[in-house]
């Protein structure tokens, strides 16, 4: 499994990749959709896990581009939104996607991304 | 309760409403950092536990890591904390640099999603008002928020205040687009109300590309 992980927090998202390198899952990560979108253009991933919102571009636009150059790619949407009710009315309209709240809980979010695969 | 009451209610429900839940999203991304963090020395030391040497630096800087996500999360409590205490008086005297200050700080990531920065320019004097501070915080508030959607908008926009001979301003600069903006559409209504309840003027100068928000020097 490859995996893109997209969310402006450097941080976040850098150790999050760490995290599932050491679980034998190839990660690598970006903080702006212009990275995203140029990592994708080198390298080929399945699934990318991406934050709802980031500076200039929503996730869900993000979504599209790279999809726009990756249609098999698998998507899973991460949001620091107060609550999964809000969240799911946001993304109403992003297609099949799955969606995890922050904090992550990484065992969940290995069984998603599995079960977007296998999707 | 007149009705003119209800929009002015209605708003600033809106701006509680809107900043609480831009603070809060900010506290799970420190939240999150810090899980992520905690989660790899939790890894570190199942590897440890299974014979892996440790690199002490390596813990030291993940350590450094969690304190400074709990002091920027320290941060943002504390200004919602000035949010919340921002209505404990209806009149007060303010230095209006630390209102627009504050008020940018509290707008600085929808700013950014927009890909606007924010620039509070302080000069070195207070600029001392009697006025309503969480009217004034909505206004300015509605002000930016404004700004920050004018059509081809200015990458940055600039928030100086000064003192004046019978009050003080606010000027709101770099905000390019300003002569598309159909006339008429700002102030709309809930700024209107806001600015009689703050004895307060709006001027759009399309060529100087800025907002000036003028105010009198006492409320009362």
């Amino acid at each position: 499994m490859r995996v893109l992980l997209v969310d402006d927090e450097v941080e976040l998202v850098s150790a999050l990749a760490e995290r599932l390198s050491l679980r034998g899952i190839e990660a690598d990560w970006a903080s702006t959709c212009d990275d995203a979108l140029t990592k994708v253009e080198s390298k080929s991933f399945d699934i990318a896990v991406l934050d709802v919102k980031m500076p200039k571009i929503s996730g869900l636009e993000l979504k599209r581009r790279l999809q726009a150059k990756c249609p098999l790619m698998k998507f899973i949407f991460v949001t620091g939104h107060g609550s999964e009710d809000n969240f799911r009315e946001a993304l109403r309209d992003a297609g099949p996607a799955y969606y995890l709240v922050k904090p992550l809980h990484i065992e969940t979010l290995i069984h998603k991304m599995n079960e977007a695969l296998k999707e | 309760m007149s009705w003119k009451g209800d929009i002015i209610g209605e708003t600033g429900l809106q701006f509680y409403g809107k900043t609480a839940a831009s603070l809060s999203h900010e506290i799970k991304n420190a939240l999150a950092i810090m899980n992520e963090k905690a989660g790899l020395l939790e890894d570190f030391a199942a590897m440890s536990e299974g014979g892996a040497p440790i690199d002490p630096g390596r813990l030291k800087s993940l350590a450094g890591k969690i304190v400074e996500q709990i002091r920027r999360a320290d941060g943002i409590v504390g200004t919602m904390n000035r949010v919340a205490h921002s209505v404990d008086e209806s009149v007060k005297d303010v230095d209006l640099r630390e209102i627009v200050e504050f008020v940018a700080t509290l707008s600085r990531r929808l700013a950014s999603m927009r890909g606007v920065t924010l620039e509070p320019r302080r000069g070195d004097s207070p600029v001392t008002i009697t006025t309503n501070p969480f009217f004034l915080q909505n206004l300015i508030s509605l002000c930016l928020d404004f700004a920050m959607r004018a059509p081809c908008g200015g990458k940055s926009i600039g928030l100086v205040a000064e003192d004046m001979e019978n009050g003080a301003r606010v000027r709101f600069t770099g905000i390019e687009g300003l002569a598309e903006v159909p006339a008429g559409t700002f102030p709309g209504e809930r700024e209107k109300i806001l600015l009689e309840a703050l004895g307060a003027q709006l001027t759009v100068d399309t060529e100087a590309a800025e907002l000036v928000l003028t105010l009198p020097r006492d409320i009362d």
